[in-house]
């Protein structure tokens, strides 16, 4: 298309998909159009939870649904943000308890997804993520006190969402995912190669604008990947009140885009599943949906008691499950990682840790003039007129300190 | 593919502002100079036109607005002018067209955006209040949202249910959100204007009775003034107008009220009253100068609105006077609005819409001492 200096357009292509992408898009795999959109039968694992590598014919792909193991270096760096992400996780939880932060949804077992999130990306890509994904934002390479500054309650955000190319972390459930799509349409009508990738829960898929988001994605056939971390639970309610879809990735076809599903706590598998999706929407095969089963370690938040619901005993075989383990396990055997590897990824975790403590255990001053400094570009009278109000009390405030000091 | 699309000038955008500007000049079109007469429609349009012309990164989408030209025409001829990508028909949802928006103007395009009818915009109002209304506190302002959402609303078309409403309260009750109502033809072209051109995001409140309405106006003349600067700040942006000067009371109106507010004050002259009529144009920010000056000077006011008048933009507009009028006034600020209760079925809309006697009744309360 072109576009002549007054912006007028001389023709008029369609933003929405031509009739044959889809296919166009399947005809390198050989299947066809239903097999791609249908996630393969069963869920894509490349490690089985005791940390050893599955052989090929029993990882879940079938023709079409292949995946490579990713590079020693992208697993062993993966293993070290899980680490970092699961230090992360519970010294949050920590600092929570100790009345530095308001709340922490912890992601604690769910480090796997957090981490691949974030690693499939490219720098110019985009990230929306959701409140419980405070560590994949981290690992997108947001300084980690900046990240939890939401939580600690100083202000509604403490990250510039356009420097790190990842939105502002997202509470009305799914919400997040249609600015997704409003990022991947904005960049692909500039003809930009941005993938976006989208994060919520298996509680949210059952909201309207999940529907709305993967439905307009695939109309406009945009770059945009659905991550859904299928933790089990939303709050207290278990996923088969959510739905009773064969499975969440199984949602996909109704939209006409390909779903899979993978072992949301196999990194490996996680990051061949999502990095062949990044390709495959940066070459043009419109949105794809990624469903990860996982499982929320902890309660949902600090303030949730989670005996209400679930029994012990689920809790426990998940734990057996863990994907920092995993990996660990993993990468030792393959004689990837040692005693001095371990020692020094340790250490990076341990830094980050400090890192928050110092950051979090600091009481900020908050300034109350800031209250109106940010709501439009330019003030209106009646905020000066507001401002102008509070300054006045806390300046009689201090005043009647001053003088209640000065008569002591 | 050649950079057809650039980043918005202002906001969240590198590009710079001059370069869009320029091209404004180039697009005043060969229409016929001099006043004529225009509907708003047209005002309307134009204004959505020139300022696609203006700035690439302006895109309109919604419900219909592409090949139909909208249900009121309102985007007429402009996916044939700036093609399907800069004006294009989304799937049927309103959370996702304003959603999509919210992305894309964090993403560097400045979107213009409609809801088809007043009543069908609740599906996105979560996306409005949520994240429209609050990017920009969340962000510290690192992150403006430079986009419009244009909202058809009012009564007097004897539309059938869910097709009237008066929900100008809900938006201008949302901090964060300006909200916007033009109540002549030419408002029409620079109020949508400067709402495009604002690096806040407006809610542009369209009365949808006006949509026909006449006036001589020279659309040429308001472009250029646009474009050199003149008008715009900017000027209007929280002025109220006066749009009828006089000195025994003010009646205070907006949007589809105005011209109720006018007629009542004509009828109110043939009776030797002279009546003030001020036109709020922008509910936010809300011009408290203007409208206080005039209610200082003529001592007694009446508030008029469709919307009902229980929680709502007339009371907020009582308080406000009040509370800075006080000791100016002669008798208490009478309101006229919709009664409380739900939009009324067309044939029982005129017993609900504020009317030229029911205003008069209301003036005629002020206490004057004959
Ligand atoms: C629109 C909306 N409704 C309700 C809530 C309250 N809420 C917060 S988290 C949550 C559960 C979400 O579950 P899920 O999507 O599975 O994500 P998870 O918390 O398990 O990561 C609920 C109901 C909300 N944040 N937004
Ligand atoms: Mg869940």
């Amino acid at each position: 298309m072109t576009i002549s200096a007054d912006h007028t357009a001389t023709d008029t292509p369609s933003t929405a998909a031509p009739e044959n992408a889809l296919t166009e898009a399947v005809q390198k795999f050989g299947i066809t159009v239903e097999d791609y959109m249908l996630p393969a039968r069963h869920q894509i694992q490349m490690v089985d939870p005791d940390g050893s590598l599955k052989p090929k014919g029993e990882q879940g792909t079938q023709p079409g649904h292949e995946y490579p193991v990713p590079g020693d270096k992208e697993l062993l760096e993966a293993y070290e943000q899980l680490v970092v992400g699961r230090r992360v996780n519970d010294q949050n939880s920590a600092l929570v308890r100790q009345g530095r932060m308001a709340v922490y949804p912890s992601s604690h077992g769910q480090e796997a997804c957090q981490v691949a999130a974030a690693m499939c990306l490219s720098d110019g890509d985009w990230m929306f993520p959701t409140y419980r994904d405070a560590v994949a934002v981290m690992t997108r390479g947001v300084d980690p006190v900046q990240v939890m500054t939401i939580f600690r309650g100083d202000w509604h955000g403490g990250y510039d969402p356009l420097k790190y190319k990842v939105g502002i972390q997202c509470t009305p459930l799914t919400t997040q995912l249609l600015h997704a799509v409003g990022v991947a349409h904005a960049a692909k009508l500039r003809g930009e190669d941005t993938v976006v990738l989208a994060m919520c829960g298996d509680g949210a898929t059952s909201e309207g604008d999940f529907h709305e988001a993967l439905n307009f994605a695939a109309v406009f056939h945009l770059p945009v990947i659905f991550f859904v971390q299928n933790n089990k639970y939303a709050i207290s309610v278990p996923l088969a009140h959510q739905s009773v879809a064969p499975s969440l990735a199984h949602k996909a076809v109704g939209y006409g885009m390909a779903g899979e599903r993978v072992d949301g706590n196999d990194v490996v598998a996680l990051l061949a599943v999502l990095d062949r999706a990044v390709k495959l929407a940066r070459e043009g095969s419109g949105p794809l949906l990624v469903e990860a089963n996982t499982y929320r370690m902890q309660a949902h938040t600090n303030a949730d008691d989670d005996t209400r619901y679930r029994e012990s005993a689920e809790v426990a075989e998940w734990r057996a499950k863990d994907p920092v383990n995993r990996m660990r396990t993993y990468l030792t055997d393959r004689g990837l990682l040692d005693d001095d590897g371990e020692a020094r990824i340790r250490e990076h975790a341990e830094a980050v840790a400090a890192q928050l403590r110092e950051g979090l255990g600091e009481d900020v001053p908050v300034d109350p003039q800031e209250l109106f400094r940010h709501v439009f570009a330019v003030q209106t009278p009646q905020l000066k007129e507001q401002s102008a109000l509070l300054a006045d009390e806390l300046a009689r405030d201090a005043a009647a300190n001053d003088s209640k000091e000065a008569g002591k | 593919m050649s950079p057809t699309i650039t980043t918005s000038s202002e906001a969240n955008g590198n590009v710079s502002a001059a370069t869009a500007r320029a091209a404004a000049s180039a697009a005043a079109s060969a229409e016929a100079t001099g006043p004529q007469p225009v509907t708003m429609a047209k005002a309307l349009n134009t204004a959505l036109a020139d300022a696609m012309h203006a700035d690439s990164s302006v895109l309109v989408f919604g419900e219909d607005v592409g090949l139909l030209g909208g249900v009121f025409r309102i985007t007429d001829g402009l996916t044939a002018t700036f093609g399907e990508q800069r004006c294009f028909d989304t799937p049927l949802a309103e959370s996702g067209i304003v959603g999509m928006a919210v992305g894309m103007a964090i993403n560097g395009m400045r979107p213009v955006i409609e809801m088809q009818f007043d009543a069908f915009a609740y599906p996105a109002f979560e996306q409005i209040v949520s994240h429209v209304a609050k990017m920009h506190n969340r962000t510290k302002g690192t992150v403006k949202l430079p986009m419009v959402i244009r909202i058809p609303y009012g009564g007097g078309i004897g539309g059938v249910e869910h097709h009237c409403d008066s929900s100008e309260s809900y938006y201008a009750h949302t901090a964060g959100l300006k909200v916007y109502t033009p109540a002549t033809v030419a408002d029409g072209y620079r109020m949508l204007r400067e709402a495009i051109d604002s690096d806040d995001p407006v809610v542009f409140m369209e009365p949808k009775k006006m949509y026909w309405t006449k006036d001589s106006v020279d659309l040429g003349e308001l472009r250029r003034l646009h474009t050199e600067g003149t008008t715009t700040g900017r000027t209007s942006e929280g002025r109220a107008a006066v749009a009828r000067p006089g000195t025994d009371a003010t009646l205070i109106a907006y949007g589809p009220s105005v011209p109720t507010a006018l007629a009542a004050a004509e009828a109110a002259a043939l009776e030797g009253r002279s009546l003030e009529v001020i036109d709020v144009r922008t509910i936010v920010p809300f011009d408290d100068e203007t409208v206080c000056e005039s209610v200082r000077k003529t001592g007694r006011a009446v508030v008029i609105a469709e919307a009902h008048g229980f929680a709502s933009v007339s009371s907020e507009i009582v308080a406000r006077v009040q509370e800075r009028c006080f000791h100016y006034l002669a008798a208490p600020i009478r309101r006229v609005t919709g009664f409380d209760v739900p939009y009324p079925a067309p044939k029982l809309e005129k017993y609900y819409l504020p009317g030229v006697d029911r205003i008069l009744d209301a003036v005629d309360d002020l206490q004057w001492e004959n």
